[in-house]
């Protein structure tokens, strides 16, 4: 069955597999989260970005204001913007295309895509990726959701521990050397400090900020790398 | 229709408009060392805030659960270069387990 796919439309194949049964979490839970069935499939047709649209839920859920659920989603959904820049860059699409490109760019679409080599497989990566996760996201987020009102609790299916898996699944891989692993233990505790002092979705915004200060600062003090693009060849094998 | 909706069609048009953006950004821009250094400090963060959020919190508060065999379960199967879909199965697995067991809440 997969003789004659190429390796980038192989990956992009499993990926779109593998967050697209996620979606089933995301449905369920956003149901949990007391979201209607049309609010819950908006937000994975319209909005697309799990990592927002998980945020957006997880906000609502803890007893957040809608206004609150906004900051966290679009906040976590900025990095879309240098996926956008990165696929522009790479796959240098033609003014047309750009609409619908925009939509299914995404962790799983970009990473897809700059792990392969050459501009045939970067392209067929990313758009293997992009459009399989969004047909199949949005497919499983109504099983997800019609299961979810039956099944009331999704941590009895173990939707809550998919989660976890899912994130920590989308971090591994980027935990290529020391510098990436202290970002991430950095920001897991500060996150830890802030849940219990402030409201819920504000801790993923305080540590988003507080490393994008970090980034910049630490840039500024090594000028040297910078001139010479040693960080961002150091940024290139991290994505 | 209620407020939440409206939140939820702000939020899903200000989704669409940041990914919209970068494709928008001119190439000098993009070549920045900052900004592609920005962008990748930024999502190892958000990540592993994500992870936090996700395997810790209730509201706002911290607990220990299920959620963390998932979370150590996954880094197992992670460890073992498991396709992404075993992690996530893995994860599932591990909490159904510990709660169907009585291990963990």
């Amino acid at each position: 069955m997969t003789r004659g796919l190429t390796p980038a439309t192989k990956m992009g194949l499993s990926i779109s597999i593998a967050t697209g049964l996620y979606g089933i979490s995301f449905g369920a839970l956003s149901i949990a989260a007391g979201l209607n069935l049309w609010q819950t499939v908006a937000l994975s047709a319209l909005m697309f970005t799990g990592g927002s649209q998980f945020a957006f839920i997880g906000v609502i859920s803890g007893g957040g204001a809608g206004s609150a659920a906004f900051s966290a989603a679009s906040l976590l959904g900025v990095r879309n913007a240098v996926y956008g820049m990165q696929i522009k860059q790479t796959l240098r699409p033609h003014g047309r295309h750009v609409p619908w490109m925009a939509q299914v760019t995404i962790d799983e679409s970009t990473a897809v895509s700059l792990g392969q080599a050459g501009i045939g497989e970067k392209r067929r990566g990313f758009f293997t990726a992009g459009i399989g996760v969004y047909v199949l996201w949005n497919l499983f987020t109504i099983i997800g959701a019609l299961l979810g009102e039956r099944m009331g609790d999704p941590a009895a299916w173990g939707l809550d521990g998919a989660a976890v898996a899912a994130f920590i699944g989308l971090l591994w891989p980027r935990l290529t050397s020391m510098q990436p692993v202290l970002i991430a233990v950095a920001a897991a505790i500060l996150t830890a400090l802030a849940v219990p002092v402030s409201a819920p979705g504000l801790p993923i915004l305080i540590t988003a900020v507080a490393a994008a200060l970090y980034a910049v600062f630490s840039v500024r003090t090594k000028p040297a790398a910078t001139e010479h693009g040693g960080l961002r060849s150091v940024d290139e094998e991290q994505a | 229709m209620s407020e939440l909706s409206w939140w939820i069609l702000a939020s899903c048009l200000t989704a669409y408009a940041i990914k919209l953006c970068g494709y928008f950004v001119p190439r000098k821009v993009l070549d920045s060392p900052l900004m592609t250094h920005v962008a990748s400090t930024l999502t190892v963060a958000l990540l592993a805030s994500l992870v936090t959020v996700n395997a810790f919190t209730s509201g706002q508060e911290l607990v220990i659960d299920a959620r963390i065999g998932a979370l150590a379960a996954a880094i197992i199967a992670l460890i073992f270069k498991a396709p992404y879909l075993v992690v996530v199965l893995v994860g599932a697995l591990a909490a159904v387990l510990l709660r169907a067991t009585g291990l963990a809440a």
